[in-house]
């Protein structure tokens, strides 16, 4: 291991002991007493109360008697609005009959207007309100006059209802949006008992957070449209699972009703997500049912057609095709550690061949050269950005490309004023909330403005993707973090990536991060894999595989999960694998498929089990949710072609896969060396030309986003964005239509004049109308004219 | 020798009282210049030997209030004078401003300076327009005499004073709901700790003081601690203004001392209205426990009111005579309290919905008397229970009613209905007729 | 967003936003201020106010439904309101209200056809000692009866209102009204009476020894 471990910071909490019903408990100074009673296992009842927001104490279900040093309060505290200290005595409502009178109190005070729609309604069966009045409540009510009813349901976003007679008023749903995701598109609204949750008329709840709001609300009132009226909670399967998303590395749960998914939720790892995730990880599981799935083998036969073939057929097709041949193996960005592993011993082993690239994107040689050597097996990780003391943005748009590093970033400026710089084009919502200090660079300049951001060793430099697509970059962020100490992450939009980094899924690495020119990392892993030697020569990346394939250098690609279009020229890439032999594993039809000669089907997300590391390198396990699928990982199909091909690699099952990738271990020997590159100038626009920036927004035309139209709902306005004065000078303002095209094509959108370089224009990566890296075979950097339309 | 006192009221009689030179005519603005000459320690000390208690109804001294701002600490300090006058039956902030809005001015001069606030803010209902008018003209003048700006009074201190005005919420007379309301949220009270004078307005130490209180203060510094310790009783020191509202003959603002009865100051007003007697009152608005005719001894001070088991509140003393239905008065009030709830918390936003409901049934003859304990029990369940006093107040009506009127409320039931004549009560009755 | 509303005075809303130290603080005087201009809050006003202060029009929404005065439907050019809190209400105020509504047959929040004249009752006022007590555009009506209260509301109606007891020469209209509840200066603070006979009744007494 090469990356500088900090010393452990010792900081002395002071303990506080407290006692709780008469049990003494001892908490670190600042505990409300309502955790510190959870210590004990006592539960305090609660509505507004959630450990991950502010104190509130406005339900006031909460109340508890307390005395210190031997005053007694003369009336019942809320419980979770004061912290313990010393001295501290608390009786709760069970050995305080005032607090269990106040708690009965404000219960039958909160059912009053409750309606009774308990069976119809989807919190019945998970609901507080439900729980707690049973647990601490009356069976009967003495209030029988006429309740609160409000119109129901209100659509508060496409993804949003609101059933406003169930809401109890504890806004956790606001508070979250204010305090947690800076959206605050929900508020309460009117007053008294007629306070009600409300958005403005005309701007609904489209933040990429919402459905947590539906997960903390104690009561039924926000519902998701794609989960209201589904299921019961007890007829659902519940199984731990991990996102698939992005590379934030969101722990979940997916629930399950007779083999179909029916709803996703934020799991609880205080370590990475908290208790929050987002939108997109939420409800963008329908793709695996609505996409039209591959489900059985095809073979190309001789009148070049795809056919159906049974498993022994199509392993045996694409075996002859790959023996002997020239081959390379190209995985997307989504293969999890398993399958990534299984494709980078694929390779070597049954192929003998270090071509292979998980980087089914935009990349460069300097990204790969950076990844193998600061990267692979690193582990810069969220409790840094909790210590940071700044943290600075490359390249990367944390609420549109991992959401949950975005709200760790909120956290901390929230918190305690985190300062954030980004170096960018164009401002964003993200960097608005973040109160970041935006430093505006024309495209591909942002290498050259890094150098003169002052860092120190508690800084964290986050470094996107995208920073592949502008030379010297890296470079610039590698010399900084070497001249301050700060530490450098890499965080990568996809939650493969970095897994299939650290699996060897690349042409200078071995599993575990060994670098293929370090012999003795090769006979460790020939020894772990009981081969006699490894091929020697660097692999080939994504686009001279590509290229070598159209050359005739290669003969023959496996392709897993990679969607052409992900990269530039993409018309010339489908025909370079059209002349090879290429066997696709892939959950649906792609761009691959149609010059596949053997297609093998693998299992979606949800149909099997396996692991991601996410950014930080963190192993987030999964098990299957749909136990009942036939689909099969990617692992155990390689497995299976590798014994076709009489080279086995002995991956029969995940778990076994994951043994191995364990039992070898990290390398702790030298690393890859990084050779810098040197920024190139930024293109220079003349007339109405202008040089094209974009990124990804969270919620666009992703296919793992199919089939979910209410998120798709909430999704931003597809737009091209101009400075104020490049709109003057074509007397443009925010709404008229702007005509961006090049040789290639031509994109027409709405204008929004923004604060962005004078010299550019930012249109969305692949939204809804806005497809440069298909239309335009252009996304950073190039020039494009600009004209009104 | 009088039993009243004028201070406040001393000039209200004069056509221009509410103009700067009506107001200078009298040593306006003197108090101002001799405070800021003074050390600013030295006219909280001033404040604090006066004895001076807040007016707007809790009653905590005024000095000592100023002496919770930390010092030193490079931060912005403010002062924010309540002007929401809003409790059911209060009406001394509001004719004071209109008649006198510049000894407000120059007690916010001489509170700020002391605090060490270069910003102050007047928070004012918005009910009132032609009060506000008067306020904002009376702080237009005051900036252009050089009092209120930069290097006031040529001293080198600086005072910014901002009219900010509401717009109908009782709730924003809490001073912590009215800092939230002021910095251009809902008015809903926040949680404390924080204490405003640690964290007030945008999270800086802030003074909030009512009306008359800030208003006291000119005549403090310019007469002397010892004067004003003078009037009133032993821990209720010096004037205040009574604000007698109701049947009574002749309705108005008494500045009195501290300690004085109602029964003193029904005398001077010529009594309860002719031909009627007493039955009930509040002796400082209707978030104040009723009291009745066996409380006209009652002396109106912190201490007295409540050894008789109310609040001085804001000495909003409502008379009412025995044509009055108190389940009828009761019931307003708690229509009063449903309405003006802000909704953060659920004994208060959920009780008033139901007391309401359970008090027009009474009203109309409907229920048991289990209802009563039903009420009672629902309000012990609120009082104390809720974010704020305004639960607490909306309970003070009902509990002290029907502890005082209990067979009035069963004389509902038995008769199925109200037993009362309600154009009785009214002031035109000959006209209903 | 896009905001249609020619009448918003953009410079005035600046200055209105510059009286404080922090701008979110503007949003109730800039809420008065759309009143002034559009008789009620407007969407436009809504959105005006969110892009001026920089905050989500979900925030001004929240804050303009907090506080009674605002109103998010038009109101009369002359917006009664008859104080019903308990003590107006015994000595006369539900009495005025029932017979201005049958007068004028509306309801409660109702505004005449005309739209000269809306309705409202209100909570306690701050002018007790002067109760029955009606406002009207928030001017102070008081001692009201039920044929003051009409007299009130014809006049309003024909565009001839009578004056406020306590208050300017001339009734103002609820526009200009809301124009000084926004903290504008319309020149009319020096009309009317200092105090009425109520507020000097101790000061009286004490000049007679009492």
């Amino acid at each position: 291991m090469t990356t500088q471990e900090s010393a452990p910071q010792i900081t002395e909490v002071e303990m506080i002991t407290v006692v709780i019903d008469g049990f003494e408990v001892t908490v670190p100074k600042g505990t409300l007493i309502i955790r510190a009673a959870e210590k004990l296992g006592i539960q305090i009842p609660r509505f507004c109360d959630h450990p991950l927001l502010s104190p509130v104490g406005a339900c006031r279900q909460c109340l508890v008697d307390v005395e210190i040093n031997g005053r007694a309060f003369p009336k019942p505290q809320a419980s979770c609005t004061i912290p313990v200290e010393p001295n501290m005595i608390v009786k709760t409502q069970l050995t305080s009959p005032v607090a269990e009178k106040a708690q009965r109190g404000v219960m039958e005070l909160l059912l009053g207007n409750h309606p009774l729609d308990c069976p119809v309604c989807d919190k019945g069966g998970e609901c507080p309100l439900q729980n707690q009045a049973m647990s601490n409540g009356n069976a009967e009510s003495r209030l029988d006059g006429t309740k609160r009813t409000f119109e129901k349901p209100i659509n508060i976003s496409s993804q949003v209802l609101l059933d406003r007679e169930r809401c109890v008023l504890c806004a956790r749903c606001t508070r979250f949006s204010e305090e947690i995701a800076s959206d605050p598109f929900i508020t309460l609204n009117h007053r008294g008992a007629l306070q009600q949750v409300g958005i403005y008329e005309n701007d609904p709840f489209n933040s990429y957070f919402s459905g947590n709001t539906i997960q903390i609300c104690p009561v039924g009132a926000l519902t998701g449209a794609s989960y209201r009226f589904r299921a019961r909670p007890f007829d659902l399967v519940s199984t731990p699972s991990a996102c698939e998303h992005c590379a934030s590395g969101c722990d979940m749960r997916t629930d399950v009703r007779r083999g179909k998914t029916l709803r996703r939720l934020a799991g609880d790892d205080a370590a990475v997500n908290e208790e929050w995730n987002c939108d997109k990880g939420r409800w963008a599981f329908k793709y695996v049912t609505a996409i039209d799935r591959l489900t059985q083998p095809l073979v190309r036969n001789a009148d070049g057609e795809l056919v159906a073939a049974s498993w022994p057929e199509a392993l045996a097709a694409a075996a002859a095709g790959l023996k002997g041949a020239r081959a390379a193996v190209l995985v997307g960005g989504r293969a999890t550690v398993e399958d990534a592993y299984g494709y980078s011993k694929f390779a070597r082993i049954a192929l003998s061949t270090n071509d292979i690239d998980f980087r089914a994107r935009i990349t460069s040689d300097e990204e790969g050269n950076f990844l193998a050597s600061h990267v692979a097996t690193s582990a810069v990780n969220y409790s840094d950005i909790d210590k940071a003391d700044h943290a600075l943005l490359l390249a990367f748009e944390p609420e549109e490309e991992s959401p949950i590093v975005f709200l760790r970033l909120n956290k901390n400026v929230k918190k305690r004023n985190l300062k954030v710089t980004s170096i960018a084009t164009k401002q964003s919502i993200a960097m608005d909330k973040l109160n970041a200090e935006f430093i505006r660079v024309a495209p591909g300049a942002e290498g050259a403005a890094v150098a003169a951001i002052a860092l120190t060793a508690k800084s964290v430099i986050l470094l996107g993707e995208r920073a592949s697509e502008s030379a010297g970059l890296i470079s610039a962020a590698v010399a900084l973090a070497d001249k301050t100490g700060a530490k450098l992450a890499w965080i990568p939009r996809r939650a493969g990536e970095r897994g299939a980094l650290d699996a060897g899924a690349l042409g200078t690495l071995l599993p575990g991060g060994r670098p293929v020119a370090d012999s003795a990392a090769r006979v460790d892993i020939a020894a772990a894999w009981g081969v006699d030697s490894l091929p020697t020569n660097s692999g080939r990346s994504t686009s001279q595989i590509i290229a070598s394939l159209a050359a005739g250098e290669l003969d023959a690609v496996v392709v897993g999960g990679v969607d052409l279009r992900d990269m530039y020229n993409s018309v010339d890439a489908i025909a370079a694998l059209k002349k090879s032999f290429v066997v696709s594993l892939e959950i649906a039809p792609s761009s691959v498929t149609e010059v596949a000669d053997v297609v093998l089907p693998v299992a979606a997300i949800t149909e099997k089990s396996g692991s991601f590391l996410n950014w930080e390198g963190r192993p987030r396990a999964f098990d299957s949710a749909v136990a009942e699928s036939l689909n099969r990982s990617d692992v155990r199909i390689l497995s299976a072609l590798a014994d076709a091909m009489g080279t086995s690699i002995m991956l029969g099952t995940v778990s076994a896969t994951a043994r191995e990738i364990s039992q070898l271990g990290k390398w702790d020997g030298a690393r890859v060396p990084f050779t810098p590159v040197a920024p190139v100038n930024p293109a220079s626009p003349s007339g109405d030309q202008a040089i094209i920036a974009s990124w990804r927004r969270l919620l666009d035309m992703g296919t793992l986003q199919r089939g979910e139209d209410n998120l798709a709902g909430t999704r931003r306005q597809t737009v091209a964005v101009i400075s104020e004065k490049r709109a003057a000078s074509l007397g443009v303002v925010t709404g008229d239509l702007l005509r961006v095209s090049n040789a290639t094509g031509a994109i027409t959108l709405p204008a929004l004049v923004e604060d962005i370089h004078d010299d550019a224009v930012w249109l969305p990566r692949n939204s809804f109308g806005s497809q440069p890296l298909t239309d335009l075979n252009a996304v950073h950097g190039q020039l494009v004219t600009v004209v009104k339309a | 020798m009088s039993q009243l006192t004028p201070v406040l009221s001393a000039h209200w009689d004069e056509k221009d009282s509410f103009t700067i030179e009506g107001y200078k005519r009298h040593g306006g603005y003197n108090a101002a210049a001799k405070a800021l000459a003074m050390d600013p320690d030295a006219v909280i000390q001033m404040v604090k030997d006066s004895g001076l208690r807040g007016r707007g109804g809790a009653g905590f001294p005024t000095g000592m209030k100023w002496g919770f701002i930390p010092q030193g600490d490079n931060k912005d300090h403010y002062l924010v004078v309540n002007a929401d006058e809003s409790e059911p039956g209060t009406c001394k902030d509001m004719p004071l401003l209109m008649a006198n809005p510049h000894v407000l001015v120059e007690g916010v001069i001489i509170a700020a300076y002391a605090i060490r606030a270069k910003h102050a803010f007047i928070y004012i209902r918005g009910e009132v327009t032609h009060v506000v008018r008067r306020v904002n003209q009376a702080i237009t003048d005051a900036y252009k005499a050089g009092y209120l700006g930069k290097n006031i009074f040529g001293t080198g201190n600086d005072l910014e004073l901002v009219l900010h005005i509401g717009a109908g919420a009782y709730i924003c007379g809490e001073e912590t709901a009215l800092l939230d309301s002021l910095e251009g949220f809902r008015g809903q009270p926040r949680l404390r700790p924080p204490f405003p004078a640690i964290a007030g307005l945008y999270a800086r130490p802030t003074v909030v003081n009512n009306v008359e209180s800030i208003a006291s203060v000119p005549a403090i510094i310019a007469n002397g601690a010892e004067w004003y310790q003078s009037m009133g009783t032993e821990k209720s020191k010096g004037a205040t203004l009574y604000s007698l509202s109701g049947h009574v003959n002749n309705p108005g603002q008494f500045e009195a001392p501290l300690g004085i009865t109602l029964r003193q100051i029904l005398e001077l007003a010529g009594g309860v209205r002719n031909g009627h007697k007493l039955k009930f009152w509040t002796p400082g608005g209707s978030s104040t426990p009723l009291f009745t005719d066996e409380h006209l001894d009652v002396p109106l001070d912190y201490e007295g009111v409540s050894a008789a088991g109310s609040m001085l509140g804001t000495k909003a003393l409502q008379i009412f005579d025995e044509t009055t239905c108190v389940v009828r008065a009761v019931l307003r009030w708690t229509e009063f309290y449903k309405h003006e709830s802000c909704g953060k918390c659920t004994p208060c936003r959920e009780g008033t919905w139901w007391l309401v409901q359970i008090l027009r049934d009474l009203e109309n003859g409907k229920g048991t008397e289990a209802d009563l304990q039903k009420l009672l029990d629902l309000c012990d369940n609120i009082m104390g229970r809720s974010f704020c006093a305004l639960g607490d107040g909306a309970t003070s009506p009902i509990t002290s009613s029907i502890k005082y009127f209990r067979d009035e409320y069963i004389s509902h039931l038995t008769n199925g209905g109200c037993p009362f004549d309600a154009a009785k009560s009214t002031l035109f009755e000959e006209v209903l007729r | 967003m896009t905001t249609t509303n020619q009448n918003l005075n953009i410079d005035v809303m600046n200055s209105i936003v510059a009286r404080y130290p922090r701008k979110r603080s503007a949003i109730m005087p800039l809420l008065h201020y759309v009143q002034a201009i559009s008789g009620y809050v407007t969407n436009d006003g809504i959105e005006k106010i969110s892009e001026i202060l920089e905050i989500e029009t979900a925030e001004v929404s929240a804050v303009a439904t907090f506080y009674t005065q605002y109103k998010r439907k038009p109101v009369g050019e002359y917006h009664i309101g008859v104080c019903t809190n308990t003590l107006c209400a015994i000595m006369g105020g539900d009495v005025i209200m029932e017979a201005l509504k049958d007068h004028l047959g509306i309801e409660n929040d109702g505004v005449t056809a005309d739209g000269k004249v809306s309705l409202e009752h209100i909570e306690c006022n701050a002018a007790c000692d002067y109760a029955p007590v009606v406002m009207a555009n928030w001017e102070f009506y008081d001692n009201q009866s039920v044929s003051s209260a009409k007299d009130l509301v014809d006049g309003a109606r024909a565009g001839n209102p009578p004056a406020p007891t306590r208050g300017p020469s001339k009734l103002v209209t609820f526009k200009e009204a809301s124009l000084v509840l926004a903290g504008l200066d319309d020149g009319l603070a020096n009309e009317g009476t200092q105090a009425g006979e109520p507020t000097l009744l101790g000061l009286k007494l004490s000049k007679e020894g009492k």
